[in-house]
């Protein structure tokens, strides 16, 4: 998503491919980098100042063979796209963000969603407090969250809303549908301040509206008189449909061809160095020439990258893929171990210009490129920076795709 | 009928004083809870002490194969007609534990024709029935095997719940006045006179310690027994021998299938419910603790379940386990006139040094001959208090508890959609496990004087033994256990990473495939959103 907008920034006429991946599954949270060095799990207020010391310890990492600006292009590029299209994120530019976790843990995080602005004030405050959770929406309890922040967080408290309306299990994709009426946002509003009780706080989960968020928001906010803050759910997660949304509405809009619905099939390099796909459903297809492709196909979940008993492959071009010698070296045997696991860090290995290279180092196309969590020698798990990971190397990639001679010269034959 | 709940409770160690009881039994394997059951019938009082929970040893990490004996007609015919005796008999008390699918017993070409030669008329030898089949015809009763069969004999194996038999065996001991303590372990021995005075407990949960004072002691620790004996001072050479199992997303073949051939590694399939299960393997260890799954075994087994079963190849794999068989070398304490080959018991105080009057131990054996070890293990300490009734294990039928009710695969969904409750979330959705079921086992476990962790409760139920391998059933659970207060300050992040790495223990060895992007999108959320690798500080603050 994010190579395909700053392609478009770019005027390069582009093709996005593919069915929706992790995206719907994303909290939200954009991170940038939480975590470094890894082992000691050691968290950074400062994103900068942990880039600064991964590109020292880590040289591999895609991370240091960006250059800063392009970082920062890249946020602001990713942020402006989002708030102009009616989804606003806000980031403070020189420190990451307090946000709150289901389990009640806390995270480090660089851009979030405006409607999850106010929880990191809240936390730094931690003034009087109410957190709301809604009977029937599985997994996620106010209580578990303040059973947790208590420690730090005496002023918190907690309340169950139910919702007559819906009876049975609330799916938050429901509940988000049924919160985009603005009576119904009215109605959670008066429930809501009957137990304010001086919460001068209120956090709720992430379902205040699905398309239209922003002002369903704004209206139970002003009624509350209290600063308002969603936290992230369980699967499926109403901010990853929010950002899956505004992408496929707004990418065709600045004349990206989104083919959704289709899948790249079949890759080829041909004699005359042409890229050649075939794209199809799951009956028919066609192919496309490009003048050049970026990769940003994912790892095992997205499946740009596929796990035999033996070795791991990277599925359209068969590229080489940096991976441990044997399948027990993949994972330790502790899933939490402080090292993370080895598998993580296997993935496709690029040049300064992000093409995947050979074992020697050299691209193997001049005009192939990769992005995102693709890329090896990152663990964006444990350094808490896959969405970073994704819009700066998407970023970058497409940068270096840019000063390739312009023109994309599809080619359909059904 | 079953018994209600009520009956399983719990009398907490009291704070003064030693507990006292007639028998106590070391060990909540299906051992020691089935021995509980026999003295209990027999009308002799004890107390089973466990370390950790019911189950937590190999009778919880096995096949679940209720033998008919002929795998064994070459290598031990005892045990071979053991099994064959037990086996029929359970099918007749525990009918409820016991899926009787039959059996077969295949040999593709290039398995060793001496031994299939020789199958028939070892199976005769021990009264075990082998009706020989057809190729055409075994591929009939199971579709999956492989077209290279070369011989094929249909016995009367069957699959066992080891989970239920237990818990069923426990409860129905608790009922008549037997008792359980779990997460006590059995820590030292206070010894006078050639006998055991008192025997010496930590409480797991709580760190507190305890004596119980028993005229007898029955060592019934599976793989643990030696380490329990030498707290005695007593000496029992015992050596580990680990065994590796998978679990298969589906169930694979209808009844239970065996390579032809002399035991070996990866040549059994048993169907558990829903799912098949392919193992073993049989690696010495060194200790019965720290064991895993490793991922030569894996690979060694399914390379070994494809030669009769090709799909095995491909298939998906949702777990693997493993656990520890004690082999004895016994001495000249064992008891060979009352024990066959296949389990030992000894009796401490025919030890030539060391000696202990009241101390008993069992060990070895199998799942399938549990109740005939409980019985001999029962004899012997009858004699021993020169009290107690005959043994009625062999006619009594076990009672069906709600104790062991939820492990069963499907029954949880069935009795969801039974009852049709709306307000009634399933919190795990892979395997259909209800809120409902949730609070039963919250409630058992309180009855039993143990609080409702994540672990005990995933042992008691399907949950986190689906696809999903516990990503959201974890979190929706924990959740659940918040919100009706059964927990209370930040517990949550500890029980989550403990239920996580037990599951993760049997998941690693088989991350491949789709169960490596699953196994993605578990430490996506786990680790990447939520942060549970990491000391749950304020990371602000
Ligand atoms: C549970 C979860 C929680 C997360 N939480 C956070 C968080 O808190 N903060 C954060 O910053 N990030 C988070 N992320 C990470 C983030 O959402 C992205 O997953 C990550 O940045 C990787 O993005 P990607 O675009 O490289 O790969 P993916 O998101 O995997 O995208 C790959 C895409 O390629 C497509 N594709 C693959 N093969 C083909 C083909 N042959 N033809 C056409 N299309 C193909 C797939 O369909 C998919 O759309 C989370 C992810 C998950 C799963
Ligand atoms: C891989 C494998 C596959 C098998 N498959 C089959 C099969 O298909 N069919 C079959 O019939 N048999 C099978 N068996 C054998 C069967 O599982 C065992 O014979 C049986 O479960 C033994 O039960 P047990 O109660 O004696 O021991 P265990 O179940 O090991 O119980 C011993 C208990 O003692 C507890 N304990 C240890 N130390 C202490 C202490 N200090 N204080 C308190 N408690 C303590 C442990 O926690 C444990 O729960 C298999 C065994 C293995 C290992």
């Amino acid at each position: 998503m994010a190579a395909s907008l700053f392609a478009a920034l770019r005027g390069i006429d582009t093709i996005q491919v593919g069915p929706v991946g992790t995206l719907p599954f994303a909290s939200g949270l954009l991170d940038f980098i939480g975590v470094h060095p890894v082992r000691t799990g050691r968290w950074h207020p400062n994103p900068w100042e942990a880039i600064a010391q991964l590109r020292q310890d880590e040289s591999d990492h895609p991370y240091a063979v960006m250059t800063t600006r392009e970082m920062r292009t890249a946020w602001k590029q990713m942020l402006a796209f989002l708030t102009d299209s009616g989804l606003p994120y806000v980031a403070h530019p020189e420190r990451n963000m307090r946000m709150i976790n289901p389990v009640g843990t806390v995270k480090l995080t660089y851009a979030v969603p405006r409607s999850m602005m106010a929880a990191d004030e809240a936390l730094r405050r931690r003034p009087p407090c109410l957190l709301v959770d809604f009977a029937g929406l599985k997994g996620f309890s106010a209580r578990q969250i303040a059973a947790r922040l208590k420690l730090h967080w005496p002023a918190l408290r907690t309340t169950r809303l139910p919702i007559p309306a819906l009876e049975g299990e609330l799916q938050p994709e429901r509940l988000a549908r049924f919160l985009e009426r603005r009576d119904h946002c009215r109605e959670l509003a008066k429930a809501i301040k009957s137990r304010l009780a001086g919460a001068q706080a209120v956090g709720l989960p992430a379902v205040v509206g699905l398309h239209r968020a922003g002002p369903h928001f704004d209206l139970i906010q002003r009624r509350l008189g209290v600063p308002l803050f969603e936290i992230p759910t369980l699967l499926p997660s109403v901010p990853g449909r929010r950002l899956l949304d505004t992408f496929s509405r707004q990418l065709p809009r600045l004349g990206v061809r989104t083919w959704y619905q289709y899948a790249v099939k079949q890759a080829q390099i041909r004699a005359d160095g042409a890229l050649h796909f075939r794209i199809g459903s799951a009956a028919d297809g066609f192919w496309v020439q490009s003048r050049a492709a970026i990769l940003a196909t994912g790892r095992f979940l997205g499946r740009g990258l596929h796990a035999e008993r033996t070795a791991i492959r990277e599925n359209l071009f068969d590229l080489p893929v940096h991976q441990p010698d044997k399948r027990g070296q993949w994972h330790h045997k502790d899933l939490l171990h402080p090292d993370g696991h080895a598998i993580n860090r296997a993935g496709l290995m690029v040049d300064a210009r992000f093409r995947p290279v050979d074992k020697d180092g050299a691209p193997r196309h001049p005009r192939l490129f990769a992005a995102g969590s693709i890329l090896a020698h990152q663990d964006w798990v444990r350094q808490k920076c896959g969405s970073g990971l994704a819009i700066t190397s998407a970023y970058a990639a497409v940068a270096a795709c840019a000063q390739i001679p312009r023109g994309l010269e599809g080619t359909h034959a059904p | 009928m079953a018994p209600p709940l009520s009956f399983i409770q719990q009398r907490e160690p009291a704070g003064d004083g030693p507990l006292k009881t007639t028998v106590l039994i070391i060990g909540g394997g299906v051992t020691g809870t089935g021995l509980a059951r026999d003295l209990a019938l027999r009308g002799i009082e004890s107390v089973v002490v466990e370390k950790r929970d019911v189950n937590a040893g190999a009778s919880g990490a096995n096949h679940g194969l209720l033998h008919s004996g002929a795998r064994y007609v070459a290598s031990d015919p005892a045990a071979a007609a053991e099994c064959r005796r037990e086996s029929l008999r359970l099918k007749q008390l525990a009918p409820h534990c016991i899926e009787d699918t039959g059996g077969l017993f295949v040999a593709v070409a290039g398995d060793d024709e001496n031994y299939i030669a020789d199958f028939p008329g070892l199976c005769a030898r021990c009264g075990i029935k082998a009706q020989p089949l057809d190729g055409r015809e075994a591929r009939e009763m199971e579709p999956c095997l492989s077209e290279r069969l070369i011989a094929a004999y249909r016995v009367a194996d069957a699959a066992i719940d080891p989970f239920r038999l237990a818990l069923d065996n426990m409860a129905h001991a608790v009922q008549l006045g037997g008792r359980l303590l779990r997460f006590n372990a059995v820590v030292g021995f206070n010894l006078a006179h050639q006998r055991i005075r008192s025997v010496v407990l930590r409480d797991d949960i709580t760190g507190r310690s305890q004596e119980i004072e028993a005229e007898v002691v029955v060592n019934a620790a599976g793989a643990w027994a030696g380490e329990v004996a030498a707290l005695a001072g007593a000496r029992i050479p015992l050596l580990y021998s680990k065994g590796s199992l998978l679990v298969t997303g589906t169930r694979i073949a209808q009844r239970v299938i065996n390579r032809l051939r002399h035991p070996s590694d990866g040549d059994i399939l048993v169907p558990g419910g829903t799912v098949s299960i392919l193992g073993t393997t049989s690696e010495r260890s060194a200790s019965p603790d720290a064991i895993y799954p490793e991922i030569q075994e894996v690979d060694r087994i399914i390379d070994q379940g494809t030669a009769m079963v090709p799909m095995l190849a491909t298939t998906r794999y949702i777990r693997a386990y493993c656990g520890v068989r004690p082999l004895v070398s016994c001495g000249e304490a064992c008891d060979d006139r009352s024990v066959s080959r296949g389990f030992a018991l000894i009796d401490h105080g025919q030890a030539d040094d060391n000696p202990l009057d009241n101390f008993l131990t069992i060990t070895g054996g199998k799942l399938t001959t549990y109740r005939l070890m409980a019985e001999k293990t029962a004899d012997r300490v009858c004699q021993r208090l020169g009290r107690g009734d005959a043994c009625r294990t062999q006619s009594e039928p076990l009672p069906d508890t709600v104790a062991g009710r939820w492990t069963e695969p499907g029954l949880a969904p069935r009795t969801w959609m039974e009852r049709g409750n709306p307000g009634d979330l399933l919190l795990c959705e892979c395997e259909m496990i209800p809120q409902a079921v949730v609070d039963d086992l919250v409630r058992t476990l309180a009855r039993q004087g143990g609080a409702a962790s994540l672990k005990a409760i995933g042992l008691r139920s399907r949950i986190g033994k689906g696809p999903c391998q516990g990503t959201f059933c974890s979190q929706r659970v924990a959740a659940y256990l918040y919100d009706r207060g059964v927990w209370q300050d930040d517990r949550g992040i500890d029980e989550l990473r403990a239920f996580l790495r037990e599951r993760w223990r049997g998941q690693a060895p088989l991350l491949w495939d789709i169960s490596l992007a699953q196994a993605e999108l578990l430490e996506a959320t786990h680790c990447g959103l939520f942060g549970l690798e990491l000391d749950p500080v304020d990371p602000g603050g």
